[in-house]
């Protein structure tokens, strides 16, 4: 079953706010993550582990740095759902 | 002329199986109340554990901290940053260049729960699930090192092991961080988070916990003639240590001083302590040397006492040929009676239990003592609390642990 972008948001933010303490609904596609949300390489590690369970996707080391903000993370899971 | 500094403990925090933090322990152990309960999981069915019950915190974590802070802290450390706030506050918040503070926070096993949950994932679920926060969750100065990183402390953080005597050789150590001149204050103490089924297992496996299974709050009876061994139990006790100097310039409360640490090893067994207690009188001498103080002063030890057959008999002689006759006058308090045995945690808890018994002068009453075993060779407190005396007084507190480590440290009033 494949999720739609909006429930792939949904879950994204569920997962930074656990892992910051966010607000889910601070977390919004135009929103850095470094910048923006503060999240270092561990944390955004952290995430991506995250991530990959739950939308049974993979997101390969060397694709990570290309995210830079949410959106970016929303739309590659997004293409990468099988 | 320089001089060395006197130590003196202007902070206590804890979270322990009698109460979330210090006042609420402190009044359930005066109350002679048992933290240990039925463990309300099916692990004693489950792996065939011959233990049902421990004493487990009385205040979940996640009452006291964020759900980041659960995720990215191992239980050993959640514990230890709960108790380490409430001694910082407790100290009044002491301002000092970072380079003057420092940090000495010990766990006996270290971050257990997250080992074993990564090997659970790395089994179920292959390498790729497995968390990157695993490495710095586990290590067993990671209590110590989120410590270091909530105060900015720069003087040095430091994680000394050595097993149940884990949290009194941090306190010592750290008291010898003051005495050298390395920090004006250290926050030091122990934690441990080790109520799991493998460590519980493990240690019914060793023979040296209870099995009183239909009766948790009666099973952990030191001195007691139907003892059986220890209770597991888990909890963080962190105290704030400052060189005398710095707590009267900032007008600092003074709850008493850390006026001696005696250190040895028994050279014996991996586990069980030498029989003769030559290694616990060294520690204890050496403390009381650096005190300077004579043994008539000595008004009550805080035994280690685990409940143990061998173990509880042994440190009592012990503490008769260290004080002599002088041990008449001593009020002997095993307060794993009610808490069980925070293994990495204990020396400190118990620290911050002998410095109230100094402050408040009273000593903490052993629960469970229906008959007090003949070879006993000290007055112990039970039932009710004992006033101590009045004036300048002194107390020892014993910690030690399996592979022979022995540590006394000597407390005296403010």
């Amino acid at each position: 079953m494949a999720y739609s972008e909006q429930e792939i948001l949904a879950g994204l933010a569920e997962i930074v706010s656990e892992e910051t303490g966010l607000p889910t609904d601070s977390v919004s596609s135009e929103k850095s993550f470094t910048d923006d949300l503060d999240i270092d390489s561990l944390s955004m590690m952290t995430i991506v582990t995250l991530a990959e369970e739950r939308f049974s996707v993979r997101i390969p080391d060397d694709e990570v740095k290309n995210l830079t903000t949410v959106g970016d993370a929303v739309a590659y899971i997004n293409g990468a759902q099988g | 002329m320089s001089t060395t500094p006197d130590v003196v403990i202007t902070g206590l925090g804890a979270t322990t199986p009698l109460g979330g933090d210090v006042p609420s322990t402190w009044r359930a152990a005066l109350a002679g109340e048992s933290g240990a309960r039925t463990l309300e999981n099916d692990w004693a069915e489950t792996y065939e554990i011959p233990v049902s019950f421990a004493a487990q915190l009385k205040v979940r974590p996640e009452e006291a901290l964020t759900r980041p802070e659960m995720k990215r802290m191992d239980p050993s450390a959640q514990y230890a940053m709960i108790a380490a706030r409430e001694a910082w506050a407790d100290a009044g918040a002491p301002e000092l260049a970072p380079e003057r503070l420092g940090v000495v926070v010990s766990s006996g096993i270290g971050g257990i729960w997250t080992t074993l949950d990564a090997w659970d994932t790395l089994r179920e679920k292959k390498a790729r699930r497995v968390l990157p926060m695993t490495v710095p969750m586990l290590m067993p100065n990671s209590p110590a090192a989120y410590v270091e990183l909530e105060l900015g402390a720069r003087a040095g953080a430091h994680a000394l092991v050595s097993a149940c005597a884990s949290g009194a050789e941090a306190i010592g150590y750290a008291a010898e961080m003051i005495r050298s001149g390395r920090a004006d204050v250290v926050v030091a103490g122990g934690t441990e988070a080790a109520i799991h089924p493998m460590p519980l297992a493990a240690f019914a496996a060793s023979r040296t916990l209870s099995t009183r299974n239909d009766d948790p709050a009666a099973a952990s009876r030191p001195y007691d003639t139907q003892r059986d061994g220890f209770v597991l139990g888990e909890g963080a006790g962190i105290v704030v240590l400052e060189s005398a100097e710095h707590a009267a310039a900032r007008g600092a409360r003074v709850y008493a001083r850390i006026s001696g640490v005696g250190l040895s090893a028994d050279g014996y067994h991996i586990t069980s302590p030498n029989p003769d207690g030559r290694g616990q009188v060294t520690a204890m001498n050496a403390a009381l040397a650096q005190a300077d103080i004579a043994a008539a002063d000595v008004v009550h030890v805080n035994a280690h006492a685990t409940s143990t057959v061998v173990g509880d008999l042994i440190e009592a002689r012990s503490v008769r040929t260290v004080l002599g006759d002088a041990a008449d006058r001593v009020a002997l308090s095993a307060t794993k009676s009610m808490t069980g045995h925070l293994l990495g945690g204990a020396g400190a808890l118990e620290t911050i239990f002998t410095v109230l018994a100094l402050h408040d002068r009273k000593a903490p009453p052993t629960i469970n003592v229906d008959q007090p075993d003949p070879d006993l060779v000290l007055d112990l407190v039970r039932g009710e609390p004992r006033t101590l005396p009045d004036g300048q007084i002194a107390a020892i507190n014993n910690s030690f642990g399996f592979g022979g480590h022995n540590v006394a440290l000597v407390v005296t009033t403010a």
